[in-house]
Parts: structure tokens; C-alpha cells; sequence
């Protein structure tokens, strides 16, 4: 099994979300996160005081699932994510030992 | 002497002190906004603190020693204070009469021309002496010790804003009397006095902690924003009902009082779309406060197209100030000196260029026209003066009294404190439970180790259920 970890662009999450789906995900968790990546920050001005805000809102998706799905689903996540902007995110996939569903105890492939 | 009330004047200042009252917690959220979310409730405290204090001492002897003396005539008295006469509000009564003994049938109304009773002004005036104290706060934010901040307010109105409003307000006091000065509702007793203070006051605490290396950016715009807007509200009460009658002149005063609002704001932001090439919100509000800060002094003594430049040339030259403590190094946090000390001083100036002998005749008696309308430049060395004497006397009592309160009571809190937030340390409070899932996570925590102490322990191992 795999974790599926995105960060992408706020406003690409609908398109995301909706790809996984149609894809036949179910299970997604969403955070919202800040960083900084190649994307410059901007700057804000109050008073004549200006900040640089370098972090920069972004979206984490996480996704379990099989082995063997792993490549369709970053291509999914990656075809949706795609602006073709400066500041697109990144997909990186992590091996998982083992997945337990909590209401019902099961193990392995079938928690997914 | 009026023979009776005039319910229209009276019922006019009335709303008008509790206008100006509102000023005061508009002012909180005005600066509240402006700190971090860790300070904002040490920044609203400030400000309803000063109420309760200055209303205190403000019936003990702030009256009798700002006002006191009016009885005894124009230009009578030493010019200096009032005196303790009047101590507790003592024998005012419900009629118009300012002198002992006086009431309803004591001797000359106030300001001899009014129908309204003194106690409505005493009313009126102490909204002025419990805002400009506060006024003050925004100078030393996010690093004073709430006590020493207390003790300030009250020493500070005693030595510093009732002689002032005596001064300046009272008919007897020697900057309205002898020098001729003209300022209607405060540039100089409210604007120029806090302003000067506030600098003194930056001086003594010195700089916060990550002052020009970590961000501190205003924590909520919005706030600063409604408070801007709740300000400008208060001030038709702070200006108009200055004329202490709803009458032509306060009908005058109160179009003045609008009009240098919107050009101000207009000015601040050219300014600042010169200089940073944005329009921001914080400016278009520091910007309306700018120019109503401006007009304070000169709304009586200005036509509508004077309002319309004292305005405009607020903004801007406002805009430009509140980089002096950039320029000088010292921390004014929230711009006192840049929007108030500078925005008073160029309200003040310009009534000696703008001032109609219409309204500056309805006035003061002996007062001027200004340089543009044919009164040369008498009026303009008169009221340089006023601000001059003002300033200097704020800076200075302000300066040695601040630096009395720090070295007996303290008025700068731990470093400590202050980088984890004053309002925790102070307060023992914090103004925003950020946690959606942290809230009941902790909740949650707490009852499980409660509920795990209380449960009888068999065997080692506590029972579960």
C-alpha cells in the first residue's frame, strides 16, 4: 500500500477532489498548509510597513491505496492539479506498512 | 444669564457627550485591530480603563481645576487652573451657575451665553479628558504593564490635561484668552496634548521586542476599519457639540468636520499610492482619522472650502509622518505622533492660513482672519504658539512622569511577557480560541485525566469503562 501525499493550489482542490472521485476514491483527507516552494510570496503594505509574505497558502491532499494504483492516481491528481503556473505543488508517494480500519478492526487492503 | 433651559442645546450636548464617549472604545478597536492577536485585549483594557479612572478623577477635582473658575468672567481667574472650589462637583447643581453657592441662581452661565446646565457640560467635557489619555495607549502598545498604565492615566490628567483644558477651553484660560488662540474642540488640548505624551511615553519604554525585524503586521483590519468608522461617528458629537448650542455654528461645524474626514482620506491614500503604489484600507481609515484630527481645532473657524484643504493636506502630510519614527528610531507602535501629534499641529497651523473673519469672528473675541483671507500673518504666529506651548508642556510633564511611574511602579512588562503575549500575563486571558480541534482535543484530555484519577484502582490497573 501506498500514501499519496499532493500539495497543491487552493483553488484546484474542487477539480482534485472531483477527479478522485470519478476515479472511485473514497477516503481523502484534506489540510490546509503553508509553504514555500520556487512560488515567490508576496509582498503586503501597512502604513508603509511592508511584510514579505513568503509562505504561501497551499492545500495537502492525502490518499491511501494499492500498489498497483498508485501511478493512475498521481497522474490523476497531477492532469488535475496542473495550471502550468509557477507554484503547482508536488505529488510524492510513501510506502505503508499497514492500514487498520478503527470501526471495524480489519487490516491491510480490505481498511481501504 | 439665560433665564431658562434650552431643551434643544441641552438635549444636543447630552447626545453629543454620549457620542463622545463612544469614541473611546472606538478608539479601542481602532488600536486593537492594529496590534497582534496576542496584545488586542491589553490594547481594549488601555482604553476602557482610562474610563473608569479619568470619570473618577474627573468628579474628585478635574472639573473644578479645568473649569472652575469660569464664574469669576472672561479673563479672570490667573489663566492658569481653575481651582478646587468645585471639588465632588460640588454645588453645581442642576441649574446653569459655575460659581460656589451657584445652581440655578449662581452667578454667570457658562461661557455666558448657554442654556444649557452646567452639569450637561461637565458631562460633555469629561468624554474629552477620558479620551485623550487614551489616545496615549497607542503609542506604547503590546509592552505596558497594565497597573503602571493606570496610575499614569490619573497622574497624567491631573498635571497635564486639566491645566491644558483650563487653558485652552476655559474662558479664563490664558491660550484662549490672552494669546487669542483659536481651537475649537482640541487640536492642541486633545490632539498636539496626546500626541506629545504619546512620543514621551515611546521614549521611556523604548522599543518592543523584534521592533523592525519580526513582522507586526495589524491582527485584524477589519476591527481597525469598524472602529475608524465608530471614531468618525463620535466626532460630530466631539466637534459640533462643541458649540455647545444646535444651532448654525454647529451645524457649520459638523459639514467642516465631515468634509476634512473624506479629503483627508482621499490625500492619505494619493500619498501612499505615490509612495507604495497601493491603495490599503489601513490607510483610507488612518486617513479619515487624520483629517478629523486636523479639523478638530480649526472646524469653527474654516469655511467648508478651508475644511476641504485642511483635509486634503492632513492626509498627505499624515501619510508622509508616520514614517518619522522610522526616520528617528523610536517605537511609536500605532502611529500616535505620525497621525495625531502631526495631524493636530497642521490642524492647529492652518487655521492661521484659512480662517474667514466670518467664522473666526463669531469666535474669540480678538481673534484674526487668516493669511488667505486678509488677516496677515498674526493669527498663524498666534496659534504656532498655542501649539508650541502645548506640545512643549505635554512633552516634558509627560517625559518626567513617565519616567517617575517606570522607576517606582514599573511600566514595562518581562521580556518574557511580552514575547508570549501581554494579555496572558496581564490579563490571564487571550481574545481568540484558535483551535477549531485543539478547543475540544484539550477538553477532552482534561476529563479523561479526571475521570481516570477519580476511578478506584484494583490490581495496579485502573478500571476502565
Amino acid at each position: 500500500m501506498k500514501l499519496i501525499t499532493a500539495v497543491i493550489k487552493p483553488f484546484k482542490l474542487d477539480e482534485v477532489k472531483n477527479a478522485l472521485r470519478s476515479f472511485g476514491v473514497h477516503g481523502i483527507t484534506i489540510t490546509e498548509v503553508s509553504g514555500s516552494g520556487r512560488q515567490r510570496g508576496h509582498t503586503e503594505v501597512y502604513r508603509g510597513a511592508e511584510y514579505t509574505v513568503d509562505l504561501v497558502p497551499k492545500v495537502r491532499i492525502e490518499v491511501l491505496c494499492e500498489d498497483e494504483d498508485t501511478d493512475d492516481l498521481v497522474n490523476v491528481i497531477v492532469k488535475a492539479a496542473t495550471t502550468g503556473k509557477i507554484g503547482d505543488g508536488k505529488v510524492w508517494v510513501t510506502p505503508v506498512e499497514d492500514v487498520v480500519r478503527v470501526r471495524t478492526g480489519e487490516h491491510g487492503g480490505s481498511a481501504l | 444669564m439665560p433665564s431658562a433651559f434650552n431643551s434643544g442645546d441641552t438635549a444636543w450636548v447630552l447626545a453629543s457627550s454620549a457620542m463622545v464617549l463612544l469614541m473611546t472604545p472606538a478608539l479601542a478597536f481602532f488600536y486593537g485591530g492594529m496590534v497582534r492577536a496576542k496584545s488586542v485585549l491589553n490594547m481594549l483594557m488601555m482604553n476602557f480603563i482610562a474610563i473608569a479612572v479619568v470619570t473618577v478623577a474627573w468628579v474628585l477635582y478635574g472639573w473644578s481645576v479645568a473649569f472652575g473658575n469660569v464664574g469669576a468672567g472672561k479673563g479672570g481667574g490667573n489663566g492658569l487652573w481653575g481651582g478646587l472650589h468645585q471639588w465632588a462637583l460640588h454645588d453645581i447643581g442642576m441649574g446653569f451657575g459655575t460659581s460656589p453657592g451657584g445652581g440655578a441662581a449662581g452667578g454667570g452661565s457658562l461661557f455666558g451665553t448657554t442654556g444649557v446646565p452646567t452639569i450637561a457640560v461637565v458631562c460633555f467635557q469629561l468624554m474629552f479628558a477620558i479620551i485623550t489619555p487614551a489616545l496615549i495607549s497607542g503609542a506604547i502598545a503590546d509592552r505596558t504593564k497594565f497597573v503602571g498604565w493606570t496610575v499614569y492615566v490619573a497622574a497624567w490628567v491631573t498635571i497635564v490635561y486639566f491645566p491644558v483644558a483650563h487653558w485652552v477651553f476655559s474662558p479664563n484660560g490664558f491660550i484662549f484668552w490672552k494669546l487669542h488662540v483659536m481651537d475649537f474642540a482640541g487640536g492642541t488640548a486633545v490632539e498636539i496634548n496626546s500626541g506629545a505624551a504619546g512620543l514621551a511615553m515611546a521614549l521611556v519604554l523604548g522599543k518592543r521586542i523584534g521592533y523592525r525585524r519580526d513582522p507586526m503586521r495589524p491582527h485584524n483590519v477589519p476591527l481597525v476599519m469598524l472602529g475608524a468608522g465608530l471614531l468618525w461617528f463620535g466626532w460630530f458629537g466631539f466637534n459640533a457639540g462643541s458649540a455647545l448650542a444646535a444651532n448654525g455654528q454647529a451645524s457649520m461645524v459638523f459639514v467642516n468636520t465631515q468634509i476634512a474626514g473624506c479629503t483627508a482620506m482621499v490625500g492619505w491614500l494619493i500619498a501612499e499610492k505615490i509612495q507604495h503604489g497601493t491603495f490599503t484600507s489601513l490607510g483610507a481609515a488612518s486617513g479619515a482619522i487624520a483629517g478629523l484630527v486636523a479639523i478638530t481645532g480649526s472646524c469653527a473657524s474654516v469655511s467648508p472650502l478651508g475644511a476641504l484643504f485642511v483635509g486634503l493636506i492632513a492626509g498627505f502630510v499624515c501619510c508622509y509622518a508616520v514614517n518619522l519614527k522610522h526616520r528617528f528610531g523610536f517605537d511609536d507602535s500605532l502611529d500616535v505622533v505620525g497621525v495625531h501629534l502631526v495631524g493636530g499641529i497642521v490642524g492647529v497651523l492652518l487655521i492661521g492660513l484659512f480662517a474667514t473673519k466670518e467664522m473666526a469672528g463669531g469666535f474669540i473675541n480678538g481673534a484674526r482672519a487668516g493669511l488667505f483671507y486678509g488677516g496677515g500673518f498674526t493669527q498663524l504666529g498666534r496659534q504656532a504658539e498655542g501649539a508650541g506651548i502645548v506640545f512643549l508642556y505635554s512633552f516634558v510633564l509627560s517625559l518626567l512622569l513617565g519616567f517617575a511611574v517606570h522607576k517606582t511602579i514599573g511600566l514595562r512588562i518581562s521580556a518574557e511577557a511580552e514575547v508570549e503575549g501581554i494579555d496572558g500575563a496581564e490579563h490571564s486571558e487571550t481574545a481568540y480560541d484558535w483551535g477549531r480541534l485543539a478547543g475540544s482535543l484539550r477538553t477532552a484530555l482534561t476529563d479523561h485525566d479526571e475521570h481516570a484519577a477519580k476511578q478506584p484502582v484494583q490490581g495496579g490497573e485502573s478500571v476502565s469503562t
